[in-house]
């Protein structure tokens, strides 16, 4: 905290809201040390904090149960971390509609048991467990699921956010079909804090699935995982996920997720098995490691996500194979090979450069394939040493966007694409 | 207010008609003479003497698109065959503080491509090409004029089709349904088009080509594509569109069925859904729209219908045998007394051109009318469409049902006959009412028509000054100078003025000589 001292801003803060604590190492940024936690209450209560942060000049970051945390980049300075924990209701599950409305520190186990109990679910995978609905917003956190119902973006209907100047705003609505108005809740959508805080969410729903069964099958060389991947996405057997894994010995595998009911997901496996050939299985349970981010096995490790056209799969898997083996680094490989995404660990132990380069050589081949590669998480010296977005076309748009929102660079300051 | 049409829904102008008074949505015949004159000799040398248009008989054919209540002259209108003449154009109305607005196939049902008197209109009718079928990525790359249906023609022969079929998909344009966020009947299980168009290429109103999102999903940084697709022309203009192809089902089974009351067949659809099946479409008619559509296109519903239901499903066949099995139940358990399916692909298409021709059929049964595209919660569809009715009966003006039931998107049509005096405000009135009961119920004023210039007074009660301030944002980052199709959506503009915030310290990469171009 540079403009003001600290019990200014702890006066200013606790006329705003009613839990204010001074921050211990445990509230740490990734590595940026904060000095408040304020946790409202509510989304005027919220609302308040930002005024008087605003009106103090500290930088806020918001928190929900901080498992995402050192995702993207260290901020600049984290004055304030603005905890959403305690504003965690599940306010409504119309199940009806097929929709729930939410605060954005509840948890996401809380409102998948919620809709649960109507024989529906959020359709969204949870990659790093315990998390909150704004954390898997603020990210665009999504798991292997993505293949059939999509991501956040196809999901959330309606969004209630707080600017940075304190002012509450809401788009979108309770009904699933509605183009009145910018669709605001899809530009949050994995803004990293830098853009608003959002304090409630709404929700579409989807039945959970009678039956589901998971088909896996070896594979050899990328070619082969993408001749098989291809195989299964222009079949007419509606795949909820198509994953792709390649261990750290070079050992991969294919697995086909189908959901459906009791006899159709039936006659759809023994249709994918077909696809797939030899050696395939097929089991009711999740193989290990499913939707699992490679990186959070290992700690320590870089965890990157790469994206591409189908069709670059083969080539993307090649590059970062071999860039990885170069370099003397270890790789595993998991993800929505079906979806174009696939995130990918490098070993605790390798050297900062050894990171680099392997980054560099893969981003290459991902941008030239559609894509890009994001270095999601890592230790510091890495993050400190690698452009961890890459190039973002359309930069200045977004700038132009942030400036709009938050002209004094208050939300999470240099945690987003070029050091928004 | 909203707008009425005539007979022939998606008709020209009438000339000798009277435009309705300029308003501050239009701006005023006249204004930015000298500019616009700029902006003519700049498309006059990039473009073939068709493709700039000044004549004032030619320009009287763009004064409305498909809600022809609302008629405007431009002062100009543009038809650029490349991204590089209408980047050229938007960037001479950038340097001029000239308004456009675009506009693909003009059947627009919200007044968003209505022209500005004062201002450009860039028709993308000449940009039709399909770049790419790329089959192995699901994904096609096209231009902002082709029509919606010929994606669907050009992927088949892969096995892919364009999922959001809007009614009008035999005209409406790819770039149009991107502005507008279009849906269709089967966005209940498929999604609109926002859901599909997963990249464009996007001049800002400054005259910039920038693209957005691409083959693969997930693009760094702020999501804007996913703001620009419904921004109603007001963020840019798309001059190509990465869309997704879904696969052709295996198998597809179109079903309608007959019931006595609107309130047997809403029950129907609900526990339809409350069982877990997610029908591809799912959509409703009463007696009154199906007597339009049977006077229109001779689709042979039920005899006596109340109310028809057309329920599609789709997938893999095993799934779909099921789900027949569950719908055929939930039907019968709600009083319907005839189901008839599909047998082929020719009975298929007579079902649902009774359905899709619904809007224009209702012109066979009235000679004027007003179409809504209100949204409820689907579980409030029975006490809203009894509250229609009352209000029908109240008023005395009639009002025909046709809607999406799966998804309680209403498209209420309201019938008069504006010779008559009186006769169109009584249906305006009624036409409100019916968006009332909608927010009421906690639903929206547009599902997939957009607000235009046709719902922008019924913004406010849907949202804040906040809220609205705050979308405003987006336009501000966007178009600062309010030049790309001003009027629309906003009921006041938000003055954007300089933006105050400067970056206060470099990016710790770029002080630290390991980066320059983030």
């Amino acid at each position: 905290m540079t403009t003001v001292d600290l019990d200014t801003a702890r006066t200013a803060l606790s006329d705003a809201c009613s839990d204010v604590t001074d921050a211990t190492p445990a509230d740490a940024v990734d590595g940026v040390p904060a000095a408040l936690v304020a946790r409202p209450g509510s989304t005027e209560e919220t609302a308040a904090v930002l005024r008087a942060a605003a009106a103090a000049g500290l930088t806020v970051v918001p928190r929900g149960q901080g498992t995402k945390l050192t995702w993207g980049r260290p901020p600049e300075s984290a004055d304030v971390v603005l905890d959403l924990s305690r504003m965690n209701r599940v306010l409504d599950h119309a199940a009806g509609d097929l929709i729930v409305d939410t605060e954005a520190g509840a948890l996401l186990s809380d409102v998948q048991r919620t809709a649960g109990s109507a024989g529906q679910r959020l359709a969204l995978d949870e990659p790093v467990a315990g998390g909150t609905v704004g954390g898997m917003l603020a990210t665009n956190a999504s798991g292997p699921g993505r293949v059939a119902v999509g991501t956040a973006r196809d999901l959330l209907i309606g969004v209630t956010v707080v600017r940075a100047d304190g002012v509450v705003a809401k788009a979108g609505g309770r009904v699933v079909k509605n183009v009145a108005g910018y669709d605001l809740g899809k530009l949050v959508i994995g803004s990293f804090g830098t853009l608003v805080v959002v304090t409630r969410a709404v929700f579409r729903l989807h039945p959970v699935p009678a039956a589901r069964r998971f088909v896996t099958v070896p594979f050899g060389t990328p070619e082969d995982a993408s001749r098989l991947v291809q195989s299964v996405v222009h079949a007419q057997v509606v795949p909820a996920a198509v994953e792709v894994e390649w261990r750290v010995d070079g050992a991969g595998t294919v697995g086909v997720l189908l959901e459906g009911t009791p006899a159709g997901v039936e006659a759809r496996t023994t249709t994918t098995r077909r696809l797939l050939g030899a050696g395939t299985e097929a089991a009711e349970a999740a193989p290990p490691g499913w939707g699992v981010l490679p990186w959070t096995d290992e700690p320590g490790s870089t965890g990157l996500k790469l994206t591409c056209a189908l069709s670059g799969l083969a080539p993307v898997l090649t590059a970062v194979r071999r860039a990885a083996e170069d370099a003397g680094v270890a790789l595993t490989v998991r993800g929505s090979g079906g979806a174009g995404v696939l995130y990918a660990a490098l070993g605790a132990d390798a050297p900062v450069d050894a990171v680099a380069d392997v980054v560099a050589r893969t981003r290459a081949v991902c941008t030239e394939h559609g894509g890009a590669l994001v270095v999601v998480d890592g230790p510091p010296a890495v993050k400190a040493a690698v452009d961890t977005w890459g190039p973002v076309p359309a930069i200045d748009l977004m700038r132009r966007v942030k400036e709009q929102f938050d002209p004094e660079r208050r939300l999470a300051p240099g945690r987003f694409v070029g050091g928004i | 207010m909203s707008g009425t049409h005539g007979t022939e829904t998606t008709a020209g102008p009438v000339l000798g008609d009277t435009p309705p008074e300029a308003t501050s949505a239009t701006g005023e015949a006249g204004d930015n003479a000298a500019g616009i004159a700029a902006v003519g000799r700049v498309a006059r040398e990039l473009m073939p003497e068709t493709g700039v248009i000044a004549d004032p008989t030619q320009l009287r054919t763009y004064e409305c698109d498909g809600l022809a209540h609302y008629r405007v002259t431009p002062a100009l209108v543009v038809l650029p065959e490349t991204t590089e003449q209408l980047a050229a154009v938007v960037k001479a109305c950038s340097e001029h503080g000239v308004p456009f607005v675009a506009r693909g196939s003009g059947t627009g049902l919200s007044g968003g491509a209505l022209p500005r008197a004062d201002g450009v209109l860039l028709v993308t009718s000449r940009m039709r090409t399909i770049h790419e079928v790329r089959r192995a990525d699901q994904r096609a790359i096209v231009e902002p004029g082709v029509i919606n249906l010929d994606v669907t023609r050009a992927a088949t022969p892969e096995g892919y089709y364009y999922a959001p079929d809007p009614s009008s998909q035999q005209i409406c344009s790819i770039g149009g349904n991107l502005a507008e966020n279009s849906g269709g009947a089967h966005c209940l299980k498929y999604g609109f088009t926002s859901n599909h168009v997963l990249g464009t290429e996007l001049i800002t109103p400054q005259g910039d080509v920038v693209q957005l999102g691409g083959l693969a999903p997930d693009s760094p940084g702020y999501d804007l594509l996913g703001t620009v697709v419904g921004s109603e022309g007001t963020l840019g203009i798309a001059t190509t569109a990465t869309v997704r192809l879904v696969r052709l089902p295996e198998e597809v089974r179109t079903l309608l069925v007959g019931f006595h009351t609107t309130d047997d067949a809403g029950a129907a659809t609900s526990a339809i859904i409350s069982a877990g099946v997610l029908p591809a479409a799912i959509e409703m008619m009463d007696a009154l729209a199906i007597e339009a559509a049977e006077a229109a296109v001779h689709c042979n519903y039920p005899d006596g219908a109340g109310a028809v239901l057309v329920i599609e499903l789709d997938g893999a066949s095993a799934e779909v045998e099921h789900e027949y099995a569950l719908v055929e139940r939930f039907c019968q358990e709600n009083g319907s007394f005839e189901l008839r399916l599909a047998i082929d692909a020719t009975e298929r298409a007579l079902i649902w051109r009774g359905r899709k021709s619904a809007f224009a059929a209702v012109g066979r049964i009235s000679p004027d009318y007003i179409v809504q595209d209100g949204v409820i919660p689907r579980t409030a569809l029975p006490e809203v469409l009894r509250a229609i009715a009352e209000l029908s009966e109240s008023s005395g003006v009639r009002v025909a049902n046709v809607f999406h039931a799966g998804d309680g998107n209403l498209h209420p049509l309201v019938l008069f006959d504006d010779a008559k005096p009186g006769a169109g405000e009584a249906a305006e009135k009624v036409s409100g009412a019916i968006l009332d009961l909608c927010i009421t119920h906690g639903g929206a004023i547009t599902g997939e028509h957009g607000v235009g210039v046709d719902k922008a007074a019924y913004m406010p009660k849907m949202f804040t000054d906040d809220d609205l301030d705050t979308m405003q944002l987006v336009r501000c980052a966007f178009d600062p100078g309010n030049i790309s199709n001003p009027g629309k959506i906003f009921p006041t503009p938000r003055l954007c003025g300089e933006v105050p915030g400067k970056r206060k310290h470099a990016h710790p990469l770029v002080e630290a000589g390991l980066a320059d171009a983030f």
